[in-house]
């Protein structure tokens, strides 16, 4: 067995990146093309808050996270459907607002700064045992949302005047797709980061978007683009000892240079 | 009140097997009324062009006829059931003319777009399958896009990508289908063939209805016309719609509604 998997927090690091780096470039998929990428941004500071006050509270932040920011995205969505506001105003709001109050909580409790230090940018020695079963179970369920959902969300994505047309219930898909958006934001946050974690979902999926041929092919690549992302640059922080999130994004920015490439030998 | 029973201003009477029916509609954007009292029937096999000015509330019609938009008054029946209450969507088909404003460079292939229109015949949280593939087959065959099926969608001509949309519509085959300027944008050859098409879906019992400026042409094939310029101007057979002057009347109607309250999205009109 190689070194680096002799250590259990890097098992951890490297079956939760996994499952991070499966669901996180899926839900991008989704995002950058109903032109929404800015919304992993956005429900990630909100996550931030909620991280802030597990901290301050001294509650399991992870939960309280993930709460904050499932009830972020739904008020997002709410705002943004209403119709009152343009949908990018919406979300930068809550992208300042969730900083802001995140801020706030920290200069209230200063004695936690190393903690959420590793909320911040990510680390890998941050997946807890317990983070690793909520990190697999969340994923499981974003992924068999997706798979059972698969078509729908193809016709939601392309037209949705259509797929209202054909009845299907649009509003509650997209409800549930912002929730998952906001699952998928908080665990990859573990890993990533705070900052890093819409980097995961939009540049491999902007990858997929440039070389494939189909939307199914888009899903597969922006998977196998974010993959390899995760898996370098793990390694690469392991032996080198740099920061995890920003050494798998750098990773994955190099694969999206490598499509333009890819795309003008065509 | 049954729906017989209030139609005083009906030019036709809306019977119970009428394929689609619109009951004194009134449509309003906020402030701005763009259908005023509309009542119009359309009945199995019809084949019904739409004609009317650039916002003369066309589009709109069609949206509140297919239950996208609900309408400030009046009702909509589809197959003899309220519009709200309607879930047999695979009996109709719609191409809207909106449709190839898609995002250009949507990573979708062909095949993927005509499929799409099955995803409620296939239902909720099961996998396309073979049936539903052979009918997109099928539906690509009937407009002559089944060679291009992988490519994207994107890398199409607008008159391609047309006929792909419309090939979509066909994949439930529907026995009402909806198209909404279709021919934009498509060269003389290819609109023979589309109105080809069109006869042979008619000749088939498919109920058609469609939205056009080209009234030339829409005379020529159509079976019913309608005039639409906020209100219903006229419905009837193309033929009458000609010797009664009805369409100086509708055109002029535009001159006077343009003076008044009407913008449209930037678009010169053909009528000025
Ligand atoms: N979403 C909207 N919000 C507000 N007003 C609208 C909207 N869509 C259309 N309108 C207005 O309603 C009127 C009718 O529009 P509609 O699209 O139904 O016309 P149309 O007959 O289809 O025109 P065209 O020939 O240009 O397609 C126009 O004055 C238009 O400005
Ligand atoms: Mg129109």
């Amino acid at each position: 067995m190689p070194e680096i998997l002799q250590y259990g927090f890097m098992q951890r690091a490297l079956l939760g990146g996994l499952m991070i780096g499966t669901i996180a470039p899926v839900m991008g998929v989704f995002l950058v093309l109903r032109r929404l990428s800015l919304i992993a941004d956005a429900l990630s500071h909100v996550a931030l808050a909620g991280i802030a006050l597990g901290l301050v509270a001294g509650v399991y932040p992870f939960a309280i996270a993930l709460l904050v920011c499932v009830s972020g995205a739904i008020g997002i969505e709410r705002l943004r459907t209403s119709g009152h506001l343009q949908g990018d105003a919406v979300l930068a709001v809550f992208l300042s607002g969730g900083f802001a109050v995140a801020v706030v909580l920290i200069s209230v409790g200063r004695g936690f700064n190393v903690d959420l230090f590793s909320y911040l940018f990510g680390a890998i020695t941050a997946v807890q045992p317990s983070d690793l079963w909520l990190i697999l179970g969340m994923g499981l369920c974003v992924l068999s949302a997706i798979v059972l959902l698969y078509k729908e969300l193809f016709a939601i994505t392309f037209d949705e005047e259509c797929a209202r047309l054909q009845g299907i219930p649009v509003d509650r898909i997209n409800l549930l797709l912002t929730i998952l958006t906001s699952l998928a934001v908080v665990i990859a946050m573990r890993i990533t980061g705070v900052l890093l974690t819409s980097a995961l979902m939009v540049i491999p999926a902007v990858t997929a978007v440039r070389l494939a041929r189909s939307f199914r092919a888009t899903l597969l690549l922006a998977v196998a683009a974010s993959l390899a992302a995760v898996v370098s640059g793990m390694v690469a922080a392991y032996y080198f000892d740099l920061a995890t999130g920003g050494a798998i994004v750098l990773f994955a920015i190099v694969l999206f240079a490598a499509s333009f490439l890819l795309r003008r030998a065509r | 009140m049954t729906i017989s029973e209030i139609s005083p201003t009906a030019s036709t009477a809306v019977k119970p097997t009428s394929v689609a029916a619109l009951e004194r509609i009134t449509f309003d954007y906020g402030a701005e009324r763009v259908l005023e009292d509309v009542t119009l029937s359309i009945e199995p096999g019809d084949f019904l062009g739409i004609i009317g000015p650039n916002g003369s509330g066309k589009t709109t019609l069609l949206s509140v006829l297919l239950g996208l938009r609900r309408p400030t008054q009046g009702g909509v029946r589809l197959f003899g059931t309220d519009v709200a209450a309607f879930r047999e969507s695979h009996r109709i088909g719609y191409v809207p003319q909106k449709a190839t404003a898609f995002e250009p460079r949507f990573p979708a292939s062909v095949f993927e777009v005509v499929i799409s229109g099955r995803v409620r015949r296939a239902g909720l949280g099961r996998r396309f399958g073979p049936a539903d593939r052979a009918a997109t087959l099928d539906a690509l065959h009937t407009v002559g896009m089944q060679d291009v099926r992988n490519r994207l969608i994107g890398e199409l001509s607008g008159g391609q990508q047309q006929r792909v949309f419309i090939a979509r519509a066909l994949v439930t085959h529907p026995d009402l289908l909806v198209l909404d300027e279709p021919t934009v944008g498509v060269d003389i050859e290819a609109q023979d063939r589309f109105y080809a098409l069109l006869r042979a879906l008619s000749l088939q019992g498919t109920t058609l209805v469609l939205v056009s400026h080209d009234i030339g042409v829409v005379a020529r094939e159509v079976t019913r016309l309608a005039c639409l310029n906020r209100r219903l101007f006229f419905h009837g057979e193309p033929g009458e719609a000609l010797r009664s002057g009805a369409l100086d009347n509708l055109y002029r109607a535009n001159s006077v509604v343009v003076t008044h309250d009407h913008h449209h999205h930037g678009r010169s009109s053909r009528y000025a």
